[in-house]
């Protein structure tokens, strides 16, 4: 086919779209200046000032904690979710148990948060737990979303997943369990890896949910991070972001290295 | 049917009623939800056969084998191996292991340790299990190969690990899924009589799964073509070819003519065949299992007709019929000619060029006269 | 050749420590199938489908001071279990112009969000598709890292390009123009969601644009369409599922956003989910907040089922 001009500069221009912002953010991270927008002279002042704010590495810690934590579980259920719809073909109530995994990907996060703050204000009083509300709330409301996304990734790699491989283990005498470890469990480790990657990402991003679901004296990074932007724009914030943005940016840039040198290559002639 | 040769001494166990078989599928039947997979199979296969299931894509042969590797359950019937019922031994507790036709190499195990991977599972000693592979990859011709990861192999070396690797465990049975599906075909060609060597040297019973008739012929002791999810013919490769027992064994090994006709005679010694579509009687040398009258059909090779310009002396006033030339393919050893009968139909007829260049051959548009021998086709009633 | 039976099949192996566990599970009838399926369904059972359980009755409560903030739903007095059900939040949403503005203004402003987004996102995704093997990887990969780095934070970064003395403004002073009013308007919460919710456009389309196959399109040039025809005729029509997919992932949370126009709009930008927020947060009627979240629930449950059948749709290909 022919190739026109129209969609590289779409695609240009789209990605400028997509980049400009954060690159203008990244820059002005640097300015001397308290004013963000007036270039006044190279400086990395507003990034030794971020590591002399208790509050924001307090709720940083929190955070991560929290996103290290929840991926993990998130891991555990989404990986068990993907098997089973996967390979259990038929069983009852598979409509409602797909439809139970997916919905929270699409859920608006208001929804979500409210309801279980609910749920957790009404298990309280009937049950006594969980008395109040902080971090173990807020870790069960993030494995909960992030197990719907967890659950998509581990999917996609287990439908290609060639099952012969397990038969396979299975005819040279590995029981079920053995050849799990064995063999399903090493083929389906990136998507496992960047399944976790992904919950640890959207649990540290998370502003609303963790608002509903955070109790007094748990204030996640974002739910800081909020605070100080509805103030305006401040250098620090900047500095935060770029951080951020720099470790996100190394982490997806490694796995997709990674995942690209375990690609099989082609086989030699 | 036709009497067959019988050796002084036969070395061929399914030949005596009292060998004992060392596979035995008896009446087994596999649904899937509604559909029938495999419907009422039998099957017996004796020690060192090199045993073929012939079919089509969903004639089933590849459930049947699966079964018998115990990745499905049969819904109804048994299995036995070795006089042992193995229905309900799941696949990792069965003295059988298994060639996949994708291979199912483990990706993230270089050669060695996929070999390997049977042995530790038996918690085989370490040295032995390195003296094993060893033996293996020497076997396969593959001694330099064994730190590679299965994606830095050809498709031919892939399909040897495969091998050494279903071969590890010295299973007494041993089942191969399409075993040269993916190869080229003069690779198919060389791996085929290296298959053979292996099977002849270990003495390992094969089952092998395969849709390729040229390779069941190649490397099966017998042949078990399957249709639909039942057995149609079990047999010795010639008998496969030669003596077919319905019309789809017929028309499903090798080409075949096929022609519709009614009995006329019907004696111990031979039979007469009235068939329109021929345009002639077919005597047939032998007794057929039929009734006067019966509408039966009678099969016949290419190969086994003769062509000729003159009318060849009349063979009881049958056997003889004649045609025009309408199509001749020249493939080198032999030409096969496309001949049309008066009643309209075609027949194939194919003549070996035992002369060089002969400019004598019979060409386009020449009246032809068809004849065979007595016992040159082969009398079918279903 | 003998006939004899020589026995080959060794006796039973010494059982492993795993089989012994599977053994003593199965005796119970708990198969590793039913663990599988039990862990996953129980939690999504209680974390997901019985709050919006709950979040449904107590909607139909009434607000109230004290601890939790609203009418209990079952009351005991002297032996009788007696149910209250209270109508008034959604005989207020209704009634009340505030709620039926805002759910309109989210469903505009959200349609007309996803329909920009589809316009900037479909040439992205169609170039990336049709861009050679080496460079596919790495354009993916641009696409999906902003959607990596913090939602939050790439509306913050949005303020700073758009501010009165932002980046844009200062450009454009460079040519002497004068400085646009963008920061407060609609029209930043339309940029907001465009900017935040593009890959989650342009990933389905591209899933479906990179499986059509090239000899489609030399099809149709071949037989005499040209490449606007052949892009009606062809591509668009084989890309509607990625099409219906993408515009629902964007849809379906913009309806429900909330940093965007708290961060980016003005006062009169009216989201329902900023008014949930406020109904929660400023006003603590909790009551009010499930009503408002239950009508939510209700918009986006069709634009839920579209993404589902267009994601099956996808998944057969």
């Amino acid at each position: 086919m022919r190739r026109g001009w129209f969609l590289p500069i779409a695609a240009a221009l789209g990605f400028a779209f997509l980049y400009a912002p954060i690159v203008s953010l990244v820059i002005f991270s640097f300015n001397e200046s308290k004013l963000v927008t007036v270039w006044s002279g190279f400086s990395t002042k507003w990034y030794a000032e971020l590591f002399k704010d208790p509050q924001l590495l307090g709720a940083a810690w929190l955070s991560l904690q929290i996103a290290a934590v929840s991926a993990t579980m998130a891991l555990v259920l989404g990986t068990l979710a993907a098997v089973a719809l996967v390979r259990f073909r038929r069983f009852k109530g598979r409509t409602l148990f797909s439809g139970m995994v997916s919905a929270p990907l699409v859920m608006p996060d208001v929804i979500t948060g409210l309801s279980l703050l609910l749920l957790f204000v009404a298990m309280e009083s009937l049950l006594g737990w969980p008395q109040g509300r902080g971090m173990l709330t807020i870790i069960i409301a993030h494995a909960t979303f992030c197990t719907a996304y967890v659950c998509v990734v581990v999917q996609s790699r287990l439908s290609d997943f060639d099952r012969s491989l397990e038969e396979a283990a299975m005819d040279l005498g590995a029981s079920p369990i053995r050849t799990f470890f064995d063999v399903t469990l090493p083929i389906i480790a990136p998507a496992l890896v960047s399944g976790w990657l992904l919950g640890f990402t959207l649990s540290l991003d998370d502003l609303v949910i963790a608002s509903f679901v955070s109790g007094p004296g748990s204030s996640t990074l974002p739910m800081v991070i909020f605070s100080k932007v509805k103030l305006g724009v401040s250098p620090d914030v900047n500095a935060l972001a770029t951080i951020i943005i720099g470790i996100v940016a190394l982490g997806v840039l490694g796995a997709t290295i990674l995942q690209l040198r375990a690609r099989p290559k082609k086989a030699r002639p | 049917m036709a009497k067959k040769p019988q050796l002084a001494i036969d070395t061929r166990p399914w030949r005596d009623p009292a060998a004992k078989p060392f596979v035995r599928i008896k009446n087994v039947t596999k649904k899937f939800g509604d559909t029938i997979a495999v419907h009422d199979v039998s099957l017996d296969i004796y020690k060192s056969e090199l045993f073929c299931l012939l079919g089509g894509s969903g004639s089933g042969k590849s459930t049947l084998l699966r079964m018998l590797a115990g990745f499905e359950q049969p819904t109804s019937g048994t299995i036995e191996i070795d006089g042992q019922d193995m229905t309900q031994v799941p696949p990792y507790n069965r003295p059988i292991n298994m060639m996949f036709q994708s291979y199912a190499l483990f990706p993230h195990m270089n050669v060695e340790q996929n070999i390997a991977y049977g042995l530790k599972r038996d918690h085989m000693p370490k040295g032995e299990i390195s003296d094993r592979v060893a033996e293996l990859l020497a076997l396969v011709k593959l001694q330099d190969y064994g730190k590679r990861k299965p994606h830095q192999l050809s498709g031919g070396q892939r399909q040897r690990v495969a091998l050494a690797r279903a071969l590890a465990k010295r299973p007494k049975l041993l089942l191969l899924d399409e075993p040269l599906g993916a190869l080229d075909k003069k690779l198919r060609e060389e791996t085929q009589f290296e298959l053979v060597k292996i099977q002849e040297s270990l003495g390992v019973t094969f089952i092998v799964v395969t849709h390729d008739q040229e390779e069941a012929m190649t490397l099966a002791t017998r042949i078990g073509v399957m249709n639909q999810g039942e057995i149609a013919m079990i047999g010795e490769p010639t008998d496969i070819y030669e003596f077919p027992n319905s019309r789809f064994v017929a028309g499903f090994i090798g080409s075949a003519n096929m022609v519709e006709g009614v009995v006329t005679e019907d004696e111990p010694d031979h039979v007469r065949i009235r068939s329109a579509e021929l345009g002639c009687d077919i005597y047939v040398g032998h007794g057929v299992d039929c009734a006067p009258d019966q509408l039966l059909w009678w099969a016949i090779r290419p190969e086994k007709m003769h062509l000729s310009r003159e009318k060849p002396e009349g063979l009881n006033g049958a056997n003889v019929t004649r045609g025009i030339v309408e199509d001749i393919a020249y493939l080198g050893d032999m030409s096969v000619y496309q001949v049309v009968l008066d009643s309209g139909k075609h027949i194939r007829v194919s003549q070996t060029n035992s002369v060089r260049g002969n400019p004598d051959a019979i060409t386009w548009d020449e009246p032809v006269f068809v004849t065979w021998g007595d016992n040159a086709g082969s009398v079918l009633t279903v | 050749m003998t006939t004899a039976h020589e026995p080959t099949i060794p006796p039973p192996r010494r059982l492993r420590p795993w089989n012994a566990v599977e053994r003593r599970l199965a005796k119970v009838g708990i198969s590793g199938r039913v663990l599988v399926l039990l862990a996953p369904a129980l939690w999504l059972l209680v974390f997901f489908l019985i709050p919006l359980a709950v979040v449904f009755g107590i909607s139909l409560t009434t607000k109230q001071f004290g601890r939790p903030p609203y009418s209990p739903l079952l009351t005991t007095e002297g032996g009788t279990v007696q149910l209250t059900l209270h109508l008034n939040n959604y005989i207020r949403l209704f009634t009340d112009n505030l709620y039926v503005a805002a759910y309109l203004s989210s469903i505009r402003i959200a349609a007309i969000a996803t329909i920009i987004t589809l316009l900037i996102g479909y040439p992205m995704a169609y170039a990336i598709a049709r861009s050679p093997d080496r460079w596919r990887n790495i354009l993916l990969m641009l696409v999906i890292l902003p959607f990596f780095t913090s939602f939050l934070l790439r509306v913050y970064a949005l303020t700073g390009f758009m501010r009165g003395n932002g980046v844009i403004n200062q450009f454009l002073g460079l040519f002497g123009m004068p400085p646009l009013v963008m920061m407060q308007t609609d029209f930043a919460v339309y940029v907001g969601i465009v900017y935040t919710y593009l890959p989650f456009m342009i990933l389905p389309l591209y899933t479906t644009l990179v499986k059509l196959d090239t000899s489609l399109f030399e099809a149709s040039a071949d037989l005499g369409a040209r490449p606007l025809r052949t892009f009606l005729s062809v591509t668009l029509p084989l890309s509607l599922p990625g099409i219906i997919a993408g515009s629902m992932l964007v849809f379906i949370p913009a309806i429900g956003e909330f940093v965007i126009p708290s961060l980016l709009g003005g006062p009169e930008t009216l989201m329902i989910g900023r008014v949930l927020w406020d109904e929660f947060f400023t006003n603590t009627n909790w009551p009010r907040a499930a009503a408002v979240a239950m009508a939510m629930l209700v918009v986006v449950v069709v634009p839920i089922m579209l993404l589902q059948r267009a994601q099956s749709t996808m998944v057969e290909k």
